[in-house]
């Protein structure tokens, strides 16, 4: 497998892994619990390989996972003694703990198999180098198969626990109600990010991993409002930024990971100008459609009113309308023009005359 | 190690012991009383988001003048903060999506695009950019007196603010609709409160760098609030408290080997924090569980008595 090949596929497995799991933290209002517990599991990992001596993935998952589980349950515990706020709850909790891997990483592990600013934006970039072996076969780069593994395992997750999550999601207390244990799935929805983020973090750092969490899922969400689309596209979403990451990485010879980072964050811009119901674009069209609708309207409302009267030579003409209507003339011309497009109006020169159809838009 | 003698002598006497410590207390004093408006504004992790979104604008600052002047970076990294935010309010007032993923998506695409210029530099063969990627992580280490006395200046202007516009930041903390409706706290204020949450963060980056600067707005104010119900005292104490685990940190990362200054700061606050909430008189866990105890012990009688008073 090319070197290529492999950064792209890492890139891509843990964009789908956070990205169906992003789907329900947004939904949720955990954005932000994403971003605490991708920096919290770091001591765990640290401790995990200290235990295992040396870079051992399951000590290291392990590790994370008690890490992060510790750092939900003291938010959680914090916020419900009324004491501190949950969101400065996750402010003091999470540096905390990614302060402390730090200070571990430069004082036991300095330059061997932890970098500092690895943490941050992982090394994926030696994606292809990692191989495994398993009793002599050579199976490919390990990342990959970790990106592949948590994307399956947390598709997986998602269906089986669909019911669960969607109820808990928009409606907790009815699924408390149900027998559906919200807190379950709560648990079960932050281990699960837990070991996602923990899989990431070797291979895309923490930040990346936060970016593939959120970014993909917001965007998602302003191009639909059906769960089970929105999670398709969410991953959709996130093995695009990897694609598109790469190859703008390899143009620009920079980082691979703030590339797919950065991807994901214009794919989120071009939606959020352009998604046809959200997008700021098309809303502003359509305002401006209906704004000129609805002048249309007036004037058929305008004519009608002077049609057959003695004014009607004065009032239904085209110069008339910016001192009747106060319309300037680019606009009373738009206007006349819309007007006559749709039927409402006829233009003879200066003089403007109501049509039927006109009439009835007019009488409605 | 040292002795703790030594270290408080360095700490008077030694230039860079001393230029660290007052840089770190600068830092905390600031950070302490301007993110107690963030916290009690339930914007805790707004200073999260800025620091990471000033990043690019680190880089670019430096890129486009090719100097590393701490003010050339700092206005860099106050535009890019500033940017972050705006497009902040921007995403929550058009879409339907919540603060909370706002924060998160300023926080990784700024973040991402700040990891692609660094590299970028990197690559180049000027060794001109090495020491900007000590903004992840900070290092206090590096701070000269110039650079404190124009963090303090920062500093001692933003808190300046707060004490003119103490009452109207005040309602606006408590009671945003009622600051709202009698034009106690029009918007410009709002957008005062987030600048003075950006001026706070380029305080910070240079210390304690983008990831951990979260901790710096936050944790004074969750220790401070433990000891008073006073928004005055909040401040004063947060301040305080900001000042003195800076101090502390940076004795400490100078003390112990290989400790960053900036995690040491950070995990001498989190002390800070802990013990304010296990052990603060009146609203501590610990206090609280004795009096319970104490509680179950007498009458039932008693206690009816004590809660009809």
């Amino acid at each position: 497998m090319s070197y290529g090949l492999a950064m792209v596929l890492t890139g891509a497995g843990v964009a789908v892994a956070c990205g169906v799991l992003g789907t329900f933290l947004v939904l949720r209002r955990m954005a932000m619990v994403a971003d605490a517990i991708s920096h919290a599991i770091l001591p765990g990992l640290v401790a995990g390989y200290w235990l295992a001596n040396g870079p051992s993935l399951a000590a290291g998952l392990l590790g994370a996972v008690a890490a992060a589980l510790l750092m939900v349950g003291f938010v959680e515990l914090l916020t419900r003694s009324g004491l501190v706020a949950g969101d400065a709850a996750i402010g003091v909790a999470f540096p905390a703990l990614f302060a402390l891997g730090t200070v571990l990483i430069t004082r036991h592990f300095s330059g061997v198999h932890l970098d500092a600013d690895a943490i941050l934006y992982g090394n994926i970039e030696f994606a292809g180098l990692d191989v495994w072996r398993v009793g002599g076969r050579v199976l490919g780069p390990r990342p990959v198969w970790v990106g592949a593994g948590l994307a399956l395992a947390n598709t997986a997750l998602v269906v089986a626990l669909f019911k669960e999550l969607k109820v808990s999601t928009f409606d907790p207390g009815l699924a408390a109600t149900v027998g559906l244990s919200p807190a379950a799935v709560q648990i079960a929805l932050m281990t699960a990010v837990a070991f996602t983020a923990a899989g990431a973090f070797s291979a895309v750092g923490a930040v990346l991993a936060v970016s593939f969490f959120i970014v993909p899922a917001a965007t998602a969400y302003l191009w639909t409002d059906r769960l089970p689309r929105m999670v398709a596209l969410s991953a959709a979403f996130g093995a695009a930024s990897a694609v598109l990451g790469f190859t703008a990485a390899v143009r620009a010879d920079t980082s691979v990971a703030g590339a797919m980072a950065c991807a994901a964050g214009v794919l989120f811009g071009l939606s959020w100008l352009f998604a046809p119901k959200a997008g700021l674009v098309p809303r502003a069209r359509q305002l401006a459609r209906q704004r000129l609708e609805f002048a249309a309207e007036t004037l058929a409302v305008h004519l009608m009113t002077h049609t057959g009267t003695p004014a009607e030579a004065e009032e239904c003409t085209l110069s008339h309308l910016g001192e009747h209507l106060r319309w300037n003339d680019t606009w009373a011309t738009a206007v006349v023009a819309e007007a006559v497009r749709r039927g409402w109006a006829v233009r003879d020169g200066e003089r403007l005359r109501v049509t039927e159809a006109g009439r009835g838009v007019a009488a409605m | 190690m040292s002795t703790v003698a030594e270290l408080l002598h360095d700490l008077v006497f030694d230039y860079t012991l001393r230029t660290i410590a007052l840089g770190a207390a600068v830092l905390g004093v600031s950070s302490g009383v301007l993110g107690t408006f963030a916290v009690l504004r339930r914007q805790s992790l707004l200073g999260d988001a800025l620091a990471h979104a000033a990043l690019p604008g680190i880089c670019l600052a430096y890129m486009a003048t090719g100097s590393k002047a701490p003010v050339v970076l700092m206005v860099g990294a106050g535009v890019a903060g500033w940017l972050g935010a705006l497009l902040l309010l921007k995403i929550v007032a058009t879409t339907s999506l919540d603060e909370d993923a706002a924060l998160g998506i300023v926080l990784a695409s700024f973040f991402g695009f700040g990891i692609v210029l660094l590299t970028v530099m990197q690559k180049r063969p000027d060794a001109g950019q090495a020491g900007l990627d000590k903004f992840l992580f900070g290092q206090a280490a590096a701070l000269v007196g110039t650079q404190v006395a124009v963090t303090a200046l920062l500093g001692t202007a933003a808190i300046a603010v707060v004490i003119v516009f103490y009452k109207e930041l005040k309602v606006l903390c408590f009671d945003p609709t009622f600051a709202r409706t009698t034009g106690l706290a029009p918007r410009w204020l709002e957008v005062l409160v987030t600048s003075l949450v950006v001026v706070a963060v380029v305080i910070g980056l240079q210390t304690v760098g983008v990831v951990l600067m979260a901790s710096m707005l936050v944790g004074p104010v969750v220790a401070a609030r433990q000891w008073s119900d006073r928004l005055a005292v909040v401040l004063v104490l947060a301040g305080a408290i900001g000042a003195g685990a800076g101090v502390t940190g940076a004795v400490v990362s100078v003390a112990a080997e290989r400790v960053p200054t900036g995690p040491a700061i950070i995990l001498s606050l989190t002390v800070f924090a802990l013990v304010s909430i296990l052990f603060a008189p009146r609203r501590g866990v610990v206090p609280d569980a004795v009096r319970r105890r104490r509680r179950g012990l007498v009458a039932p009688v008693e206690v009816e008595a004590e809660a009809a008073r």
